[in-house]
């Protein structure tokens, strides 16, 4: 069966996001778009997966735990794992590898965090928005070891990317999608960069304002609607 | 000036052995977007760069750069020592900034490295 996706979604713990990216705003303009998928990737943190996952109980829509990691290389990696508590188990490891600074939010923006009725708990005090000390290759381990999927966000970017920072797509055995922007066309990428025929490519929004999340317009074919059916459909 | 040469007149370390020593030192190209790289650096630049992975060694062969430079000390991963070993593409470290390299490498080149 086809499933509609979006597995790039920020909410408002990321710095550079609106902050009508609450729990349940991004869950009712999922539902409202017709998605059966999404996952919730802030930078370098899962602390808002949680909410979202509640906010969606009783909906038919599925929420993957997840979290959008910047490496060492400054590459972006979509991160997704197959319960909350190893994302959670991620964002230790990922916190340990950021640097020890403190977010400016007067610069870069608040890093929410919300419950389930999008009530603001807290915010996170460490900046996010920046490399963790930790390279590609150990997070991918990390996230293969916890039955997870690792996806290299926006490889069409020239900013923060596999591919333009690193100049040529490494092989890594386990990785088997490239994510794509919304207005990349395909063929036109696979043109420019014929070697990376071999991988399969999905289209995320990396929507940072509600309204950017995707239509029902990118599809991946699952024997049934479940995280673990995605996230072996995602992995080689 | 090979690369040996210039590793000494530079005072950077030699992390790869004898592989790739006898290159020609043409130049110096400083940048650490690997696809800017890639279309910028000339045949024979000693190219300093912060990235440790793996795939510093296919630009070095893809522009023919003569060595890598990494500065400020950084750890490079024994999977790149390996593979620059066995592609004759020398690493040179140190201690020093990319900055601090460069006016090193100006005492040797002047204004005819860039």
């Amino acid at each position: 069966m086809r499933f509609a996706t979006d597995l790039h979604i920020h909410t408002a713990l990321s710095p550079c996001s609106d902050k009508d990216m609450t729990p349940n705003n991004i869950v009712n303009m999922a539902c409202l778009k017709g998605l059966d998928i999404i996952a919730i990737t802030d930078h370098n943190s899962a602390e808002n997966v949680q909410a979202v996952i509640k906010s969606a109980s009783g909906k038919k829509l599925v929420v993957v735990p997840g979290m959008e990691v910047e490496t060492k290389e400054e590459v972006h990696l979509v991160c997704l794992f197959p319960s909350f508590d190893s994302a959670l188990r991620m964002q230790d490891i990922i916190h340990a590898a950021l640097p020890d600074r403190r977010n400016r939010e007067d610069i870069f923006g608040r890093q929410l965090i919300m419950d389930e009725h999008d009530g603001i708990l807290s915010e996170s005090v460490r900046f996010l928005l920046t490399a963790a000390n930790i390279s590609i290759k150990d997070v991918v381990n990390a996230v293969l070891e916890m039955g997870g999927a690792v996806i290299p966000a926006h490889a069409d970017r020239t900013s923060c990317s596999i591919i333009s920072n690193l100049g040529i797509m490494p092989e890594y055995p386990d990785i088997k999608y490239l994510e794509l922007s919304k207005g990349c066309s395909t063929k036109e990428f696979l043109q420019k960069y014929p070697y990376l025929y071999g991988y399969e490519f999905i289209k995320s929004s990396d929507a940072h304002r509600l309204g950017d999340i995707l239509e029902r317009e990118d599809f991946i074919d699952l024997p049934e609607l479940s995280i673990s059916c995605l996230l072996n459909a995602l992995r080689k | 000036m090979d690369v040996r040469e210039f590793a000494a007149k530079t005072g950077l370390r030699i992390l790869t052995g004898e592989a790739g020593l006898g290159k020609e030192v043409s130049g110096v190209y400083t940048g650490d977007l690997l696809s800017w790289v890639m279309s910028h650096a000339d045949k024979g630049d000693a190219w300093i760069t912060v990235h440790t992975h793996l795939n510093i060694i296919a630009v070095a062969q893809l522009t023919e750069i003569s060595c890598i430079i990494i500065p400020e000390g950084i750890c490079v991963e024994e999977a790149t020592l390996k593979k620059a070993v066995h592609e004759a593409v020398p690493i040179l470290g140190s201690p020093m900034s990319s900055y601090h390299i460069c006016c090193k490498a100006y005492e040797v080149f002047g204004n005819n490295g860039g």
